[in-house]
């Protein structure tokens, strides 16, 4: 009997382990076109599962998207063929960094991603020991690139980000108090209630600050609380599986109170959730629809035209200001490339600095930290009939 | 009347929440009342209810929907004892333990495979789903209807285990288990009949749950599911009224204490207390050494 339920746990370890891994080897399998000649490898290092999920499919069909358009690189006059890596870092900090050591393995040239500060931070020493470049898409914490040389980004800041929240809470709705809401330990969120709150405190206003824990569900006593402390502004810069319980909350309890968020927002989880209820949402973000009509159309015909991809982007064809920021990563990645000359990790990383290319959501250039030279972000509005994003205005700092 | 205006929200959904936990905790309570086992898969079932909720209201109208859900979650929590633990039943205590605990991930895996990883979104259930005002706080329906059934359900749970056969054999069952085989009660039956009540109660929990908090993920039932076992424990684990009561005091407390400012250490709090309590009474709030353990 004892063996034979040693044997019934080691059955249920196993069927464990290929349920897990079934997800993610399924995605790359998908992408392997043909190996054969020269290949050069990059890798996509993004949630597909976790907190994150959703944004992370999102911004990882961006770079699929230019993958397809763009399937090849040209090396000093040599045709390469580029391959996706893909893996899933299950938005954890502590399972992520297993998942870049999967990416250092396959012998990746450069790495895009993570949707998500946290795991970027987490996983950037990995990238750095093994000497290969990563360029973050929509990470805008500015621990992912202080301090080191192969961490770069093509999106803004946190700091920038939080002042032009700030600034639009107090221009347009005169606020007075803000709430601000952040995960425990997320570095995107707390970060970005941080700078915010820097900001608003600046510009004379009070903001009352919380945390929720990992793994909570019930907004019920935080919507409470906003009421409670007569705050005019709901700003929680969280996961978009957070904001739906939020939103849903919010409406619930009849919240009469502007909701902004940051840039994960930007997401049709978000107008999903928002659709039909009583909520005035807005959030800043790297693109508006419409800003490229011709990429517009080209991937959402894509995405219609496969049901893998058209389940990633949650079932529809609206498009989320990361799907263009991945596209825009996956270009800037290419023309590091081309301008190194080399598939060399070490070549492409002393490239990367002096890249200069103009993409769907603007001129992508890096400053000497590694960061994305970027001045202004679109502030949009969740119109909760339609259940779609409207632009409100372009927003910089002064 | 500022002072229950600013605090009712609090306290509604307090009593809400641990209406849901009740439901979940007397699955874990019974079992481990018969079985001695710490059912470790129930926070899991009762995750698996939910994600059927949401897939088959897209595959029938919602009146068949609620029912099908039900028998579903039943017929799981059945197949699960049948297949995970009965096999063991003469095995050291620890190898069903460990058979639940890979039992858990088996349906957290399963359910991440099937959802992809993504967060479902809870269908509206009318009526329930509804926004009402209670004394000037405005909540959800659900809120209110929840800790009502919650009570008509545990008093028809006690009517079944005070009044009827199977309830008797049960509460043999729970005091001998060897004494009660040799009186000739077919204990595979009660046990499974353990199984059915648990699950039914936490698919009912699912539903009302996730009217609520209506984000289905993989992961959904770790955080009710372990309150639950607290509340379990706190009440005194076997102790049918002990988990329902423990549960309300969870459910209220972390409430009152996240209305008080301390929102990062709600759990902390929580379980914080949880030992204080078990530190002056070991056997929880009603874990009597004489008590029906059913």
């Amino acid at each position: 009997m004892k063996k034979l339920s040693i044997l019934l746990a080691l059955v249920l370890a196993f069927s464990m382990f290929a349920m897990g891994c079934g997800g993610s080897s399924d995605d790359a399998a998908a992408d392997d076109s043909s190996a054969g000649g020269n290949v050069i490898k990059i890798g996509v290092f993004e949630p597909a599962s976790g907190d994150n999920g959703a944004g992370g499919k999102q911004e990882t069909l961006g770079i699929q998207y230019a993958n397809a358009m763009q399937p090849t690189v040209e090396i000093n006059g040599e045709e390469y063929q580029v391959q996706l890596e893909i893996v899933d870092n299950e938005s954890s900090t502590d399972k992520g960094p297993t998942a870049a050591q999967n990416l250092v393995s396959k012998g990746v040239s450069i790495v895009l991603g993570s949707y998500g500060s946290g795991v970027s931070i987490a996983a950037s020493d990995i990238f750095g020991d093994a000497g290969i470049p990563a360029l973050g898409v929509t990470c805008t914490n500015p621990q992912v690139t202080e301090g080191n040389d192969h961490y770069f980004r093509i999106c803004f800041l946190d700091p920038f980000q939080g002042t032009v929240l700030a600034n639009f809470a107090k221009d347009n709705f005169e606020a007075q108090t803000a709430y601000c809401l952040a995960k425990l330990g997320d570095d995107y969120s707390v970060g970005l209630c941080n700078y915010f709150k820097q900001a608003f405190e600046g510009l004379g206003g009070k903001v009352v600050y919380e945390t929720f824990p990992d793994g909570n569900s019930d907004f019920t006593s935080y919507v409470a609380n906003a009421a409670k402390a007569n705050a005019d502004v709901f700003f929680a810069p969280v996961s978009t599986e957070a904001a739906a319980l939020i939103i849903d909350q919010a409406s619930a309890q009849n919240l009469q109170m502007p909701i902004l968020a940051g840039d994960t927002w930007d997401s049709n989880v978000i107008t999903g959730a928002a659709k039909g209820k009583n909520v005035d949402i807005n959030v800043t973000t790297f693109y508006q629809e419409g800003g490229n009509p011709e990429f517009d159309e080209g991937i959402k015909a894509w995405i219609e035209g496969d049901s893998t991809n058209l389940a990633n982007n949650g079932g529809n064809t609206d498009l989320a200001a990361v799907t263009a920021m991945g596209y825009d990563a996956y270009f800037t990645a290419l023309e590091a490339i081309k301008l190194a000359g080399s598939a060399d990790p070490a070549d492409v990383m002393a490239a990367l600095p002096n890249v200069s290319y103009e993409g769907v959501t603007g001129l992508i250039t890096f400053n000497e930290i590694g960061d994305a030279n970027r001045t202004t972000a679109y502030v949009k509005h969740c119109n909760t009939e339609s259940g779609i994003w409207e632009f409100v205005a372009e927003q910089g700092v002064e | 009347m500022d002072f229950i205006r600013d605090n009712l929200p609090y306290i509604l959904a307090g009593i809400s929440v641990g209406g849901q936990y009740a439901l979940i905790a007397i699955g874990y309570t019974m079992v481990y009342g018969i079985l001695r086992l710490i059912n470790f898969a129930h926070g899991d079932m009762f995750m698996i209810a939910g994600l059927m909720g949401v897939y088959a209201v897209t595959w029938m109208p919602l009146y068949l929907a609620i029912p099908f859900v039900i028998i579903f979650t039943v017929v799981l929590g059945f197949l699960i004892e049948r297949v995970a633990y009965r096999p063991l039943r003469s095995a050291p205590r620890m190898s069903v333990m460990i058979s639940a605990i890979g039992v858990s991930y088996l349906l957290q895996n399963l359910a991440l495979y099937v959802t992809g990883g993504l967060t479902k979104t809870y269908p509206s259930i009318p009526w329930i789903s509804n926004t009402i005002t209670v004394f000037g706080a405005t909540t959800k329906v659900v809120t209110v209807i929840t800790p009502i059934l919650t009570i008509g359900l545990v008093v028809a749970l006690m009517i079944l285990i005070h009044k009827t056969k199977i309830g008797m054999a049960m509460r043999a069952v729970s005091r001998d288990f060897e004494t009660s085989r040799l009186m000739g009660i077919q204990i595979d039956n009660v046990i499974s009949m353990t199984f059915i009540i648990g699950s039914f109660l936490a698919a009912i929990g699912s539903i009302l749950y996730f009217s609520n908090y209506t984000g289905v993920m993989p992961t959904a039932g770790a955080m009710p599911g372990l309150k639950a076992f607290v509340a379990a424990v706190f009440g005194g684990i076997g102790s049918i009224p002990g988990a329902v009561i423990g549960a309300f005091i969870i459910g209220i407390c972390e409430n009152i204490i996240k209305g008080m400012g301390l929102t990062t250490f709600s759990d902390a709090f929580t379980f914080a207390f949880l030992i204080i309590i078990l530190i002056v009474r070991p056997t929880g709030l009603f874990g009597e050494k004489n008590i029906d353990k059913v």
